[in-house]
């Protein structure tokens, strides 16, 4: 089979991506609207998905500054957040980490989960790909998705103004989290992580400056890790 | 309300701290392969985190000034079932905002 075209590369990375959009307007929008009537501004709300381009991480500190958390606590919550953000990076290294720096520093800007996820993918079938080809591949991915994510927020922020305050929005971002964080379990580590963290925030919730989320997230991480050691090891010893 | 001087010191806190985490491996570490402790935490951070942020939320909701709620705690439970059995965000937002409704509507 012939190398497919750079272009041809990328439209497919625009196909891959293009269903994402489904899910992103709705998500993005939400966080408009609630930026709004956590009193935001359009521009304001535009500016930090502009910049922190990650819904979780987005709700988690305007959650939290909402709930007047010292700034600190809000910073590094969704900084923790955003961590897997340093997972995707160390994933997509091996095929991008020869680009040009230039290129490298564009490209992180835009590794966000379905970048990741599509590029990962898509690398691992295509290992004839070179540089040119999986950057467009990455590229393309990226194109429909961060645009829409940019655009429904602004949507989101206007409409938001107009909605009124009887509509029990307080509740949309424990919903909207509770619906991410479905898919994300995936094995018996992700559940145990998962359960820890619940119990361990719910027991610390007394602490202040909603510290308890911090102490329960990074109970929850640590477990995770654990009970995937035990299950491969377990693993192991059953194969011999 | 949130102090305009705050807001901004935390979305460009944010923003840069996440610019960053994308940035650190692919832009500074390069091909050097990752110890596997590091990748095995980091797999975990959005499921504790997360969690642990949205369950006081839903056990102690501030719109009814911290008191257990059955609407909110219905809708948060369907929100997961549905979730875990389709899989589908969009059908789980739908589900728990729906209920919600449906529960805030009937339970007043």
């Amino acid at each position: 089979m012939p190398s497919p075209t750079t272009k041809s590369v990328f439209w497919h990375g625009v196909r891959d991506g293009a269903p994402f959009i489904l899910v992103l307007i709705p998500f993005s929008a939400l966080f408009g609207v609630v930026a709004t009537e956590a009193g935001l501004s359009v521009f304001e709300a535009l500016t930090f998905s502009m910049m922190v381009l990650a819904g979780a991480a987005q709700f988690a500190a305007l959650q939290l500054l909402v709930e007047d958390a010292p700034t600190l606590i809000a910073i590094v919550t969704a900084l923790a957040v955003n961590l897997r953000m340093a997972m995707y990076s160390a994933a997509l290294t091996p095929h991008l980490g020869a680009a040009p720096l230039w290129q490298r520093a564009v490209a992180a800007y835009f590794v966000v989960d379905q970048t990741y996820a599509c590029s990962v993918a898509e690398y691992e079938k295509n290992r004839d790909w070179d540089m040119t080809r999986k950057l467009a591949y990455f590229f393309g991915v990226a194109a429909p998705v961060v645009p829409f994510w940019w655009g429904s927020t602004v949507v989101g922020a206007w409409l938001g103004a107009a909605i009124p305050d009887s509509l029990a929005l307080d509740f949309a971002v424990p919903i909207t989290f509770l619906a991410i964080i479905t898919p994300m379990l995936r094995t018996p580590a992700h559940v145990a992580a998962a359960i820890v963290a619940v119990v361990m925030s719910l027991i610390f919730a007394f602490l202040p400056y909603s510290m308890g989320i911090l102490v329960a997230g990074f109970a929850g991480m640590v477990t995770g890790a654990q009970v995937e050691l035990l299950l491969a090891r377990r693993q192991e010893v059953s194969e011999r | 309300m949130i102090e305009t001087p705050t807001l901004w010191i935390v979305m460009l806190s944010i923003g840069i701290g996440s610019y960053l985490m994308r940035f650190i491996f692919i832009g500074v570490i390069g091909d050097r392969p990752l110890p596997g402790w590091i990748l095995r935490h980091l797999r975990y951070t959005g499921v504790a985190v997360l969690p642990a942020l949205v369950a006081p939320l839903v056990l102690w909701p501030e719109a009814t000034g911290g008191d257990p709620d059955p609407a909110r705690m219905i809708s948060a439970f369907l929100t997961l079932a549905v979730g875990v059995l389709t899989r589908n965000v969009l059908l789980a937002i739908l589900a728990g905002g729906g209920s919600l409704y449906a529960g805030l509507a009937l339970l007043g």
